[in-house]
């Protein structure tokens, strides 16, 4: 069936399957692959992606149920050749190893600062239990949301006073 | 993992999903956050002919105090309805079971009524339903009738809903500052309950004690006939018969319900 989305900021129209889940129509039908298919049953995050600005897990949303709305992915993030303020966050605290759940933890980042711009360390924590690193890279990816949500990055002030983050 | 072909429609209102749902097959499913269907359907568990999606029906979201009764719509998403103020301040044990479903993208998806209508023993919803002494608001083609909790879950994953019904809204009973306390045993973190406990004044619900959310009747009457939270959680497992698998035992879960159900009641605030 014929579909309308708006897929990071450009309207689409496409003749999808209703099986066709959303994050495969990303990936296949708009070629965009940040968003990964890890666990596929609703658990790792790695697909995370914003519906309508809010994080979802694209494995387990039908691309029809996405149908007259927004979805931003990775791809979306970042404007005018400047990477967003989480992106910059992860990069300057190396929030990533091997990268796979990246996208996903970007993405769930994001949407966790839209809800709660200036989280507690815990909340960063709880926000994120829906994204597994396999690489046990959770420390300074805790450090990056810690360090997007003060504006550290986006300044570049932060390098020398990171927010202290315990075991 | 990829569904089972379907069709697809969207219901554009309340009166036409019932409409859809009496017309087409039999194994025509409502479809609002898919949170429990849409894995079923990838693991091919479930392969329903057509799905009449209701998830972006307005008139069946949101939260709003009715009298004494708190009413919820049954496309809310958990995550609206731990968050609601409303909810927090009226039914707080409801509000704190909502937060505990899954993880916060599970909860953006989630609905209240689709998992009361999935009906799993293990699942915080049903449990808490149970606790508040909560119902259902049921719609079908005959028109609309309200059932208890009590009478609502049936069986493993079975309901009293019929063919072509769909839950509406649940309600609960407002009770800002009753007593409440609520206990979710896990192996691993966004996991079901091996088994769980809600308690709110001298109510005991249990999760994963049996084939439904049970009352633990024996707890409740000892807790009314004057003995301490201690005495009466000694009896929360009396009467049941829960299943086994890889995480427990028959009688490792009866000890986790008498464990729980203790610190239920010790902790309610």
């Amino acid at each position: 069936m014929q579909v309308e989305i708006t897929v990071n900021g450009q309207q689409r129209s496409d003749d999808v399957e209703p099986r066709l889940l959303l994050v495969h129509y990303l990936r296949e039908v708009c070629g965009l692959r940040a968003a990964n298919v890890g666990c596929d049953t609703t658990s790792c995050g790695a697909c995370t992606v914003l519906l309508n600005g809010t994080s979802v897990k694209s494995c387990t949303v039908l691309t029809v149920q996405a149908a007259g709305q927004q979805v931003t992915t990775a791809e979306g993030l970042a404007a005018n050749g400047e990477l967003h303020p989480v992106q910059a966050a992860f990069r300057q605290e190396h929030g990533l190893q091997c990268g796979f759940c990246t996208p996903g933890m970007v993405m769930a980042a994001v949407g966790l600062l839209a809800e709660n711009p200036h989280p507690t360390e815990a909340e960063v924590r709880e926000g994120l239990e829906g994204n597994f690193c396999r690489c046990t890279g959770y420390h300074n990816i805790v450090r990056a949301v810690l360090a997007a949500a003060d504006g550290a990055a986006a300044s570049g002030t932060a390098g020398g006073e990171r927010a202290e983050v315990s075991a | 993992m990829i569904p089972a072909p379907f069709d697809y429609v969207a219901a554009e209102s309340v009166p036409h999903a019932v409409d859809l749902l009496g017309s087409l097959d039999d194994d025509a499913k409502l479809l609002a956050g898919g949170h429990s269907l849409l894995p079923m359907m990838k693991l091919r568990l479930a392969a329903p002919s057509v799905l009449i999606d209701i998830g972006r029906l307005t008139e069946l979201i949101g939260i709003r105090a009715e009298g004494d009764e708190l009413v919820i719509g049954a496309a809310t998403p958990h995550a609206t309805l731990a968050t609601s103020d409303l909810a927090r301040a009226d039914a707080p044990l409801l509000a704190h079971s909502a937060a505990l479903v899954g993880d916060p993208q599970i909860r953006h998806r989630g609905t209240i009524g689709g998992s009361l209508a999935h009906a799993d023993p293990a699942a915080d919803l049903p449990m808490a339903l149970l606790a508040l002494g909560g119902s259902v608001d049921v719609l079908g083609q005959g028109g609309t009738r309200n059932v208890a909790a009590e009478h609502f879950f049936t069986g493993f994953f079975e309901t009293s809903l019929e063919p072509g019904e769909l839950i509406t809204a649940v309600r609960v009973p407002r009770r800002p500052g009753a007593a409440w306390g609520y206990q979710k045993f896990v192996r691993r973190a966004n996991d079901w309950a091996i088994v769980g406990a809600a308690a709110i004044d001298g109510r005991i619900a249990l999760a994963n004690m049996g084939p439904t959310p049970l009352r633990a009747r024996a707890a409740e009457q000892a807790l009314a006939g004057g003995v301490s939270a201690a005495e009466a959680a000694d009896l929360a497992a009396e009467g049941t018969e829960p299943g086994e698998d890889v995480h427990a035992d028959r009688d490792y879960r009866r000890h986790l319900a008498r464990v729980l159900t203790r610190r239920a009641l010790e902790h309610r605030t």
